[in-house]
């Protein structure tokens, strides 16, 4: 999506805002595997259109960028309102949850009761 | 000055019973100034709660402090951070301190074979569909039901592109187990009509729905044929041909199997049924959007799909029906003659858009998630067999790499599940997995007893990240290490004793 040896000046800014836009939004999820997802795909996506060159296809792929962006919008709300407890996997290979942003790990089992 | 005092009087008492803050003294009236600030500091002691809160007052938080103070001593502190916030409010702290654990206890999810979570995308396109358009799709008369009936449509040309077929191809059911029994089923009854086509092929390691609508039809008067598998989990094409017979109506066999991942030789299966005029049939419910499929090209006449295995919402498939040679099929469902008769009642137009958009995305995505889960599942393989006395289920060079099937000998696989906790895992298929039975397709590639017993399934999906294989290597190497300490067979097998040559004493 990024282009950004094609894209210079202005276009260039453009492209690297979608980037940086895409990336926080994502980090919004809720939900570790989506979040993961979300970040993974957006860099992997950026890295293999690095290379184009053609300003229609540039185009192209900040349309679908920005397309994408208002879909992360709309799903990171949804997924912090149906919250879950996290992963045995999140904080690292330990474990154990460092929980650096202060954010609140939910106890309760959703879907028993 | 005589009538400007008592306004002021009248002022500077009406000031301090008001508020506390005390207005800054006139020129000119000092003394009923003073008299004015001396009432308003009476009122500052006891009016208490707009003044700040002071550490001391506020008791809960210092017991919270002393809490965390005890529990850093004895090594279990509490993460998060230091009482940031009780300049703020002091309870905001205490309820942090509670709601924030140590580590989470959800599980890690590495049963993609049984189902998949569903794609944020895929719930960004449903959801127009579960607030605004709540048309019936089948309505001609009015928008509401055109535009359901449009999106329904987009959505089948989206399946359809993804298997190469045509839009028209394609019947919605409620998911690959109706795909199964519709398929089998109809073009069995269909045919078996004449009395001559009376005769069913399919293979041992099917899924359990195939194989139970194929004994359903066993008692109405078919024959079945279960083929054999070699011990890779592969059928062979030489029994195939010869299982074949003049009277043979449909022939059905999966595309990939859903415990050990076996991806059968679908183009020459196609071919050798084609060529002897035999309908085939082919469940394809964990094969569609994870590798690529062609009906054209496979000469698939029928073929099963799954909407929750490719990220899409459950309670959907579809069923791909041809229609040049045409395949006739007896419809199970009678009705209002929707989906060409053969699946009537009304569509659900949110899951279908769900469904069609799991698809648009699989095939866009398909290149990059291969690479992906090929890459994962290396890892998990490598690091899995790196452990000795374990064996990998199914053939190493024919399967989707999505589904590892390893055997751990020496333990036993329902053990080890309950020791796996914090992984979300199977030993087999979810429909199975209830009973203790061992596995019926690890049986059939010929695994003894205890091998099928010992043996887990890992699915690896999109979603899939590489620390959580990482963490999953680590957990099972460990608990396996632990389970095997705990065996007595496994002290047997440490000090270089054949197990077979034991004889077992009877009690």
């Amino acid at each position: 999506m990024s282009a950004v040896a094609a894209a210079r000046g202005d276009s260039a800014q453009k492209v690297l805002s979608l980037y940086r836009q895409l990336l926080r939004q994502g980090n919004q999820f809720a939900a570790y595997n989506f979040r993961e997802y979300a970040k993974r795909r957006t860099r992997d996506a950026f890295r293999q259109n690095k290379a184009v060159e053609d300003p229609r296809r540039v185009q192209e792929l900040m349309q679908h960028g920005l397309k994408e962006l208002q879909m992360l919008k709309r799903q990171t709300v949804i997924s912090q309102f149906y919250q879950q407890d996290r992963l045995v996997v999140e904080g690292g290979l330990s474990g154990k949850d460092k929980s650096g942003k202060g954010g609140i790990v939910r106890q309760k089992d959703t879907g028993w009761d | 000055m005589a009538n400007i005092a008592p306004s002021v009087l009248r002022q500077a008492s009406r000031l301090a019973s008001r508020s506390v803050l005390s207005t800054a003294p006139r020129r000119g009236v000092p003394a009923l100034a003073r008299v004015a600030r001396a009432t308003t500091h009476g009122a500052s002691s006891t009016r208490a709660y707009v003044t700040e809160s002071k550490r001391d007052n506020a008791q809960v938080e210092t017991t919270i402090h002393l809490d965390k103070k005890k529990l850093q001593k004895s090594g279990l502190a509490l993460s998060g951070q230091d009482g940031q916030d009780a300049h703020i409010s002091p309870m905001a702290d205490v309820l942090r301190q509670a709601t924030v654990m140590d580590e989470g206890q959800r599980p890690i999810y590495l049963d993609m074979q049984a189902t998949t979570p569903l794609d944020p995308r895929v719930l960004d396109a449903m959801m127009p569909f579960y607030t605004g358009f709540y048309g019936n799709p089948h309505s001609r008369t009015h928008a509401y039901g055109w535009e359901s009936e449009k999106a329904v449509e987009e959505a089948r040309t989206h399946i359809a592109t993804l298997i190469g077929a045509d839009p028209k191809e394609i019947i919605f059911t409620s998911g690959a187990t109706e795909s199964n029994n519709m398929s089998i089923k109809g073009v069995a009854r269909f045919f078996g009509r004449s009395g001559k086509k009376k005769h069913i092929i399919t293979s041992q390691t099917e899924h359990k729905c195939v194989l139970d609508s194929c004994r359903h039809l066993q008692d109405e008067g078919f024959e079945v044929t279960y083929l054999p598998v070699i011990s890779s989990g592969l059928i062979d094409l030489e029994k195939l041909k010869a299982a074949i017979r003049p009277e043979t109506a449909i022939v059905s066999i999966m595309a990939v199997n859903n415990e050990i991942g076996v991806i059968q030789p679908m183009e020459e299966i196609g071919k050798l049924c084609r060529e002897n005029k035999v309908f085939f049939h082919t469940d394809a419910a964990q094969a569609v959007g994870k590798i690529p499929i062609d009906v054209n090209a496979m000469n698939i006449d029928l073929m099963s799909i799954s909407s929750h295995k490719i990220y899409g919402p459950k309670g959907i498939g579809a069923c791909y029906v041809r229609r040049r040679p045409r395949v006739r099929l007896d419809p199970i469902i009678s009705g209002g003659g929707q989906e060409r008769g053969l699946r009537s009642g009304t569509l659900a137009p949110s899951l279908v858009v769900g469904f069609g958009e799991a698809c648009r995305i699989a095939k866009e995505e398909l290149p990059y998630d291969s690479k992906r889960i090929k890459f994962l599942s290396d890892r998990l393989l490598n690091g899995l067999l790196s452990m000795e006395h374990t064996s990998q289920n199914g053939d190493p060079e024919h399967f989707y790499p999505g589904c590892v099937n390893v055997s751990f000998a020496y333990v036993e696989g329902e053990s080890l599940l309950m020791a796996l906790k914090d992984i979300a895992l199977s030993s087999g298929s979810a429909c199975t997995s209830a009973s203790l039975e061992p596995s019926y397709v690890l049986r059939a590639l010929g695994s003894s007893d205890e091998s099928a017993h010992s043996s887990i399934r890992f699915g690896i999906g999109r979603f899939t990240t590489e620390q959580e294989i990482d963490y999953v290597l680590k957990a099972v190497k460990e608990r396996v290490e632990f389970l095997r300490e705990l065996s007595p067979l496994w002290e047997l097998v440490q000090e270089g004793v054949d197990l077979n040559t034991i004889e077992w004493s009877q009690h």
